[in-house]
């Protein structure tokens, strides 16, 4: 009987094994050295130094950590909420059309094939003042437009323009939702008597509460390693993109507004050769991603009137 | 059994993390007069035409030293040669773009000392000079070599000047206030359509580093402490910078700045006449040559704080050195000191990759002398009063560092300099301890 367990389970392990391994190598394995990099100093060329919790207590007189979680705290609160509103918005009216669903559906997925680097520089010239098209635009209707990526005040939300541009990723989820909501509770519902907002809010909403949970925890995730687009964005409006010395010195341009977590984490590390240190960066971002994932599930259940 | 699994894991894959972690390697070198021979690898950063004049000067070594083979990577960053020695697997020889990796390279023993060989073969370092030699040292140890070198100036355009009626380039920054002042021109609305000097520190080249020449202004204290709080040059810099940008308006400047065009391309607004005056090094040469061809422009050294200071510039340069895991230091090392020590192979380098050459009879070499624009620079850079970076353990920490003041500070958002500058020194101390 035990050889008959042994051997189910030699064979579910035999199954499995690709899969295990691949977490072990590329997950837990680099997860276990990142912590333990983290209480050492080490610039990747030399034997690491155990240096106990002194990474850990340099984050409290760190400028510019607070300035790049500032930033980041910004882009989570407006950047994500933004996205799913605006999906959920998108998605709906798309379920409205009654001609041309299939045409729409794929002009507003196609931002979201592009690559994210591609999109921003071009996002970057569109919005360039003085030579972009937006900026002559707005000029002939009127309206002398704001500097976009060049300016300290805009350049985060010309970020989370360039975020809503390519939002067809999570439209087609919502989608997928919102048309997988029972028709016939929206006719009961109309019988009763309930406008659209109504429907909308006692209907549709509850329905789809789970891919919002979902939309939710993957965008905080997302938004706390936010580095591509605001690098690229900071280097090409800097007008030093080609510069020999590479990107990384034009991360945050102008005056640091777009200076996200992950940027000053790639900075400590591959620039000033902290890895100590940046690994402790690293380990304290995986920690707040963890704790915010937490934090909404339980949220989310305790609103569904599940056990939180 | 079971829940001792996970700990034991844990620990293994620490044990692992420590174990595979780069341990030191102690360099030997051979006898004097020892033949070399054998296979060497060379990484750099060049690329297309510059990578073409290195694989030209290499064949010349391979034919004046028969047995070394010398294989090229181009288009290799410092990244790239930083994880490849970290890796243990790092060429014989990196040659990188930036002084600022010398302190880590030098401190970490990534790049070896290079003091027994040089003492082996007696090679002059006098040849070169004391700029060049100090940004390729740290700490008492010279791990790298200069590979040609750049020098900082003033380009201005001739045509605006003449329009202008002002008859040659400033010398001091007051001059150059006065100058900028006469070289702007405003559209009717008040919007800038010429910029005689845009004095914006994140504008192409105007980097704090480049600028800090004109007053002699220290970064690091003889102990390696932020200085930009206790030199007193830094505020002359400061207030005359300050002075000029609020003379423009920081926000007219700042959209002046936005719809300029990318700093390489053709688009430069030096290139375009849009800016007047622009602090730039002597490649500009080779890009104004290809993309500007018509423009009238003269060049001259950076406009300093009083008249004795003038002449010089910011200059730094491309650096090289041997990987601790070099399989062939020997030949690596027969490669470096041809490309850096003789004087017939860095000249035709400096005229390949249109770069300041660093040996003292390479700079006196009259055809590259022939070209005043050139000569120029080659002046700047044997001037005194050039000034360089110092190489330090964090990189270039200390610079960005100060510069996102900077950048604070020329917006307006500081109104007590001293002790904008009091903070500033902190912050700075503070990152460079990144570095150990």
């Amino acid at each position: 009987m035990s050889a008959i367990r042994l051997r189910r389970s030699l064979t579910t392990l035999s199954f499995l094994a690709p899969a295990l391994i691949g977490i072990a190598v590329f997950f837990v394995y680099p997860l276990i050295s990142a912590v333990y990099f983290s209480f050492t100093k080490f610039d990747l060329l030399s034997v690491p130094q155990w240096v106990g919790l002194d990474n850990y207590k340099r984050m409290a007189d760190d400028p510019f950590l607070l300035q790049s979680v500032r930033n980041t705290l910004w882009m989570v609160a407006v950047f994500v909420p933004a996205r799913i509103i605006g999906a959920i918005g998108l998605s709906m009216l798309l379920t409205q059309l009654r001609r041309g669903a299939g045409f729409f559906r794929t002009v507003f997925y196609l931002p979201a094939l592009v690559p994210p680097v591609a999109a921003t520089i071009a996002f970057v010239y569109l919005l360039k003042p003085g030579t972009g098209p937006v900026d002559h635009f707005l000029e002939k209707i009127g309206i002398s437009g704001p500097l976009w990526f060049n300016s300290p005040t805009w350049a985060k939300p010309s970020l989370v323009l360039l975020g809503l541009w390519a939002i067809g990723d999570l439209m087609v989820i919502f989608l997928a939702a919102v048309l997988g909501v029972p028709e016939s509770l929206y006719e009961a519902a109309s019988l009763d008597g309930a406008n659209a907002w109504h429907r909308f809010k006692s209907i549709t909403l509850p329905s789809i509460r789970p891919v919002i949970l979902f939309a939710a925890v993957t965008g905080v995730i997302y938004t706390l390693q936010y580095f591509d687009q605001a690098a690229v964005a900071g280097s090409i409006a800097s007008g030093q993109a080609t510069v020999g010395a590479g990107i990384s010195q034009s991360f945050g341009y102008p005056e640091g507004s777009t200076f996200t977590y992950p940027l000053w984490l790639y900075t400590v590390g591959f620039r000033y050769n902290a890895l100590g240190y940046a690994n402790a960066l690293a380990i304290a971002l995986f920690v707040v991603a963890l704790a915010v994932t937490v934090i909404l599930m339980r949220r989310a259940k305790a609103f569904s009137g599940e056990e939180s | 059994m079971n829940k001792r699994l996970p700990s034991a894991l844990f620990a293994l894959a620490l044990l692992t993390t420590a174990a595979c972690t780069p341990a030191p390697k102690e360099n030997k070198v051979a006898d004097p007069g020892a033949s070399v021979s054998g296979t060497v690898e060379l990484w750099h950063f060049f690329t297309e035409r510059e990578a073409d004049a290195i694989d030209q000067v290499i064949k010349d070594f391979e034919s004046s030293h028969p047995n070394i083979k010398v294989t090229v990577k181009s288009g290799q960053d410092d990244s790239k040669v930083t994880q490849a020695i970290g890796a243990g697997n790092g060429p014989d020889i990196g040659l990188s773009y930036s002084t600022d990796i010398v302190g880590k390279f030098c401190s970490s023993g990534a790049w070896v000392d290079l003091t027994p060989y040089i003492n082996r073969d007696k090679v002059d370092l006098n040849q070169l000079n004391a700029t060049t030699r100090s940004y390729t040292e740290f700490g008492g140890k010279r791990c790298a070599m200069p590979f040609l070198a750049d020098a900082y100036g003033m380009f201005y355009n001739k045509d605006l000047f003449a329009k202008a009626g002002i008859a040659g380039p400033p010398k001091t920054l007051d001059e150059l206030t006065e100058d900028a002042k006469k070289l702007t021109v405003r559209n009717s609305d008040g919007s800038l359509k010429t910029v005689g000097f845009l004095p914006l520190y994140d504008f192409y080249e105007n980097a704090a580093a480049h600028l800090a020449p004109a007053v002699g202004a220290k970064w690091l204290t003889d102990d390696g402490k932020s200085a930009v709080g206790t030199d007193p040059a830094w505020k002359t810099l400061l207030t005359w910078q300050k002075n000029l940008v609020d003379w423009y308006g920081y926000a007219n400047l700042t959209k002046f700045k936005a719809g300029l065009g990318d700093e390489f391309s053709a688009d430069n607004a030096f290139q375009k006449g849009q800016v007047a005056i622009n602090i730039d090094a002597e490649y500009r040469l080779a890009f104004l040559k290809d993309q500007a061809p018509s423009l009238k422009y003269g060049v001259a050294p950076l406009p300093a704080s009083d008249a004795s200071r003038y002449g010089g510039g910011y200059v730094t340069g491309n650096i090289m050195g041997i990987s601790k895991n070099a399989k062939n230091p020997e030949a690596a090392w027969a490669l470096i000191k041809y490309l850096t020590t003789d004087d017939a192979a860095v000249t035709k380098l400096a005229g390949l990759i249109k770069n300041v050459p660093t040996t003292t009879k390479s700079i006196a070499d009259p055809t590259l002398n022939a070209d005043p624009d050139f000569k120029a620079f080659i002046d700047i850079f044997n001037s005194p009063n050039s000034q360089t970076t110092p190489p330090s353990a964090s990189g270039p920490a200390y610079q960005e560092t100060f510069g996102q003041f900077l950048l604070t500070y020329q917006a307006g958002k500081v109104k007590d300099l001293n002790a904008g500058l009091a903070d500033a020194d902190k912050q700075v101390n503070s990152v460079m301890q990144l570095g150990g």
